[in-house]
């Protein structure tokens, strides 16, 4: 088969760090790792912003960090009145580790156009 | 009540083996393995090495007598036997703090390796592991900037960093170069990284290097919305053209730089260490030579001890081998010497190797860099073992993808995050790793080619450095 038909064409592609790669997650997926943040000891805090803001060290945030909170419920419901409140921002979830004072995780769950 | 001088040759253990002694806190401990000479009794071997390696000589001579040698000898207050190994020991040595300049890992090497490493009476010696104090530790400056603060820095959470070295290692122009980085950091690796052996050769000056690097990075960034950064070498001939390399990339705006500790030398990587702290630029630090010095289970300085070494001396990142790919590393010696490289307490644990409780204090953590005949399958096992605090690096795994480095870059960012997704759902991944990587690959086209690529490359070698177990 001649080369070109074999190869591919990689497109690059405007990311949001991690889990930019991945397609959008489910409802059930993004419980997943909430319980991932919440069962690691971190406290969950939710941040918006302009996605021309994007690459901002700060992102605006949802009210305060919800620390302590263990209900996923909340955290979820707290997640999407953001993602209402500014449908064209990117929201992300960061859980938040006082331990080491660094993010034990933080990705975008609503991309903002 | 002073000492007559009394000239001759004495039996070192008279002097160095004293096992009724406790070490102090502020003690300097070591843990050699030690094969001695037939029919040389142990306790004169391990008191010979404790000598040798601080204050004595094999004569008797008058100046001892202006010292207070209790106050500055090295004693062996410890021996025992290796499981396995019935011509070794293990001799436990300690250090008074004294003996050693504040905050040189160089000094410290020069009395623990120096000398003593030729001495006749013993056939081979290995410096297993060392406790440094903290009352040493609290004199190192440590890593410039730390996990934590090159995690701020760079934006990257909740996954290991993404890396590559740049390929062929040897004999690009700069503007090629620059190209093939471009193409990994557009693809989705958050780093990239000059091969070691690429420094200032006449095929690519270390200039051209430099400036198409960081057009690279840059557009790379713009394209991307992600930050970037590559591991500009700085291993240079001397240090005054180290730093000069230093500075030209802290101009060009870049985040990281790179330097190979052992060819270049502990005084080096400390002052380069330093000045990256002083100019917030991030330290990546390959370890060539190591297996020289590190392999060999009778002779050398172990690994664990070479990568303490770094921590107190200075960098950001360390390679630490992959267990899983062409290099050799035995998995839990490696989880036990990357502990030493992150955690800030390390218990005593045989079963790692960790022949000593060592207390890091508030010095930061480094990075583990698992890098060396990685590929995609490997990705699931590199987050078991790694964990997040690690950079995976994969050369012949990015740029051998059938459509380049980009594709391959891709299709190595698809497969750790969708491992890093899996294991915090709470799946097991080494156990699903096949189901992990092909439900990944439905949604990346980039991913399903690179597994089967390298689906049937494997490098099954049994490991020569082994724990010393029965």
């Amino acid at each position: 088969m001649p080369f070109q038909s074999t190869v591919g064409d990689y497109q690059t592609v405007a990311t949001l760090e991690t889990f930019g790669f991945l397609p959008p997650m489910t409802q059930d997926e993004i419980y997943d790792q909430i319980a991932y943040i919440i069962a690691q000891g971190w406290s969950p805090v939710i941040e918006h912003v302009h996605p021309s803001g994007s690459m901002q060290t700060y992102w605006s945030y949802w009210k305060l960090p919800f620390f302590g909170e263990k209900d996923l419920n909340l955290v979820v419901s707290e997640l999407e009145a953001c993602h209402r409140a500014y449908p064209d921002h990117h929201v992300r979830i960061v859980g938040y580790d006082a331990y080491t004072q660094s993010q034990g995780t933080c990705f975008v769950v609503f991309q903002g156009r | 009540m002073a000492k007559k001088y009394d000239a001759g040759v004495k039996e070192y253990r008279d002097t160095y083996f004293t096992p009724d002694y406790v070490p102090l806190d502020t003690d300097l401990l070591a843990c050699f393995k030690c094969t001695g000479q037939e029919g040389v009794p142990k306790e004169e071997v391990a008191a010979a090495v404790a000598a040798e390696s601080s204050t004595g000589t094999w004569s008797t001579v008058w100046s001892e007598l202006l010292v207070d040698l209790e106050f500055y000898k090295g004693r062996c207050y410890r021996i025992e036997d290796v499981p396995g190994d019935k011509d070794a020991f293990y001799a436990f040595i300690a250090y008074p703090l004294d003996l050693f300049e504040e905050g040189s890992i160089t000094n410290v090497l020069t009395s623990l390796v120096g000398n003593v490493f030729g001495f006749k009476a013993l056939r081979h010696l290995r410096l297993e592991d060392i406790r440094f104090p903290m009352a040493f530790i609290k004199t190192c400056g440590g890593p410039p900037s730390g996990i934590v603060v090159e995690r701020d820095r760079l934006n990257k959470y909740g996954r290991p960093l993404l890396g590559c070295t740049i390929k062929p290692k040897l004999g690009l122009s700069g503007k090629n170069y620059g190209r093939v980085v471009y193409e990994c950091l557009r693809g989705g690796l958050d780093l990239t990284k000059d091969d070691e052996n690429i420094n200032s050769q006449p095929f690519q000056r270390w200039r051209e290097r430099f400036e198409f690097v960081a057009e690279a990075v840059k557009l790379a960034q713009q394209e991307t919305g992600e930050v970037k950064g590559h591991y500009l070498n700085c291993t240079a001939t001397t240090p005054e053209e180290m730093y000069k390399r230093a500075e030209f990339a802290k101009e060009l705006d870049m985040p990281i730089i790179m330097h190979d500790y052992i060819t270049g030398g502990f005084t080096a990587n400390t002052g380069l260490a330093n000045w990256c702290r002083e100019n917030g630029m991030l330290l990546h630090i390959h370890r060539a030579m190591h297996a020289v010095i590190d392999r060999h289970p009778q002779h050398g300085i172990h690994f664990r001890v070479l990568a303490k070494c770094l921590r107190l001396s200075g960098g950001d990142q360390l390679h630490t081998g992959t267990v899983v790919g062409k290099l050799e590393g035995d998995r839990q010696t490696t989880l036990g010497y990357i502990d030493n490289l992150r955690e800030s307490f390390v218990p005593e644990d045989r079963t790692r190797g960790n022949f000593f409780d060592q207390d890091w204090g508030s010095m930061p953590g480094v990075f583990a860099v698992a890098s060396g005949g990685i590929h995609v399958w490997h990705m699931p096992a590199l987050l078991a073992i790694f964990g997040d605090d690690s950079c995976l690096q994969f050369g012949g795994g990015t740029h051998g993808h059938p459509w380049g480095s980009a594709a391959g870059a891709a299709a190595n960012r698809v497969a750790l995050e969708a491992c890093v997704k899996a294991r915090n759902a709470g799946r097991e991944i080494e156990k699903e790793s096949r189901d992990i990587l092909l439900e990944a690959a439905k949604h990346s086209p980039e991913l399903a080619i690179a597994l089967e690529t390298w689906k049937e490359i494997k490098f099954e070698f049994d490991t020569v450095d082994k724990l010393d177990v029965q």
